[in-house]
């Protein structure tokens, strides 16, 4: 009955997994060494505004962020603050990463009265380098 | 008297090896942000107390005002902040030291702000694509990097962001 026998290859059929792990770690290295892990929570809402002419922040460990939600509320770092604060932190910062990038990430309907307040906080705290924090409009 | 010797495999088991690694990798991965911070880069004044007068000639200062409804007053001029972009590209042409004095109501929203700002540097991205064109025949983007600081040199930004001052 059984005349025509299946050919079958002799080779084996399993594909060699002895690498497998080197492969993955090598993926982990990469992903461990790009992680930042210093992330706050943002505890304000806020939308950014669009722009054409931005530009990109190179190095994100000189960037100090100060948030300012929809409803007028401040957070640097990972509490809310009063502006009259915002010099003594800022003038901190500075002493810590001396060229810091403040960068000012502002919901677009807030009114500018609060922004300049900010601003010269910034100044007096001697925090010059900022940075308004914008999408790229398209 | 001989002992029976067990032939063991003394080898740790490997396979589960890239189980354990998947779940560092995976966790790393959900944990990673690589969104690049990007927005529009300015230095402000030192504080007032210790900053000297300047004086400046005041043909040389275009000043841009914003109000809080969004309306634009350039040199007594009324615009809107499109039109902004034009009308201080012209300005430079005729003048290059002139600085643009940037000065918004306190009530103005924030985003005709950055509007504004986008405005300027479009105005001044323009002129140093023309400035670039002119001398190194391509434009900004294919510059080598010193070409890009010289064309930065030839045309600065001079942005100015006027003491605050409630409007009427």
């Amino acid at each position: 009955m059984l005349k025509f026998k299946k050919k079958q290859a002799s080779t084996k059929q399993a594909i060699p997994t002895a690498s497998l792990p080197d492969i993955i770690f090598m993926l982990l290295i990469f992903f461990m060494v790009s992680t930042v892990l210093r992330e706050y929570d943002v505890k304000v809402s806020f939308t950014l505004p669009s722009a054409t002419q931005i530009e990109k922040i190179d190095n994100k460990r000189l960037i100090s962020y100060i948030w300012v939600g929809r409803d007028g509320r401040v957070q640097i770092d990972d509490n809310l603050v009063l502006i009259p604060e915002i010099q003594s932190i800022a003038a901190r910062k500075r002493q810590q990463i001396p060229n810091v990038i403040m960068s000012l990430r502002i919901d677009e309907g807030s009114k500018m009265g609060i922004v300049t307040d900010i601003q010269q906080q910034l100044r007096k705290g001697d925090a010059l380098r900022i940075n308004y924090s914008a999408m790229q409009k398209l | 008297m001989l002992r029976k010797r067990t032939n063991r495999d003394v080898e740790i088991p490997t396979a589960s090896m890239a189980d354990i690694s998947f779940l560092l990798l995976l966790f790393f991965l959900v944990t990673t942000t690589i969104d690049v911070d990007t927005g529009i880069g300015l230095t402000l004044p030192p504080p007032v107390d210790d900053a000297e007068e300047v004086k400046i000639k005041s043909e040389n200062i275009l000043k841009v005002l914003v109000n809080a409804a969004g309306e634009v007053l350039i040199d007594d001029e009324l615009t809107s902040v499109p039109q902004i972009n034009q009308i201080v590209k012209n300005k430079l042409k005729a003048n290059d030291k002139l600085i643009i004095s940037v000065k918004v109501d306190r009530e103005t929203p924030y985003r005709v702000y950055i509007a504004t700002l986008d405005q300027v540097k479009q105005a001044y991205a323009e002129l140093r694509d023309e400035a670039s064109v002119a001398r190194f025949g391509v434009s900004m983007k294919q510059l080598t990097r010193e070409q890009l600081q010289q064309i930065r040199d030839l045309i600065p930004q001079r942005i100015s962001l006027a003491e605050p001052e409630r409007t009427r």
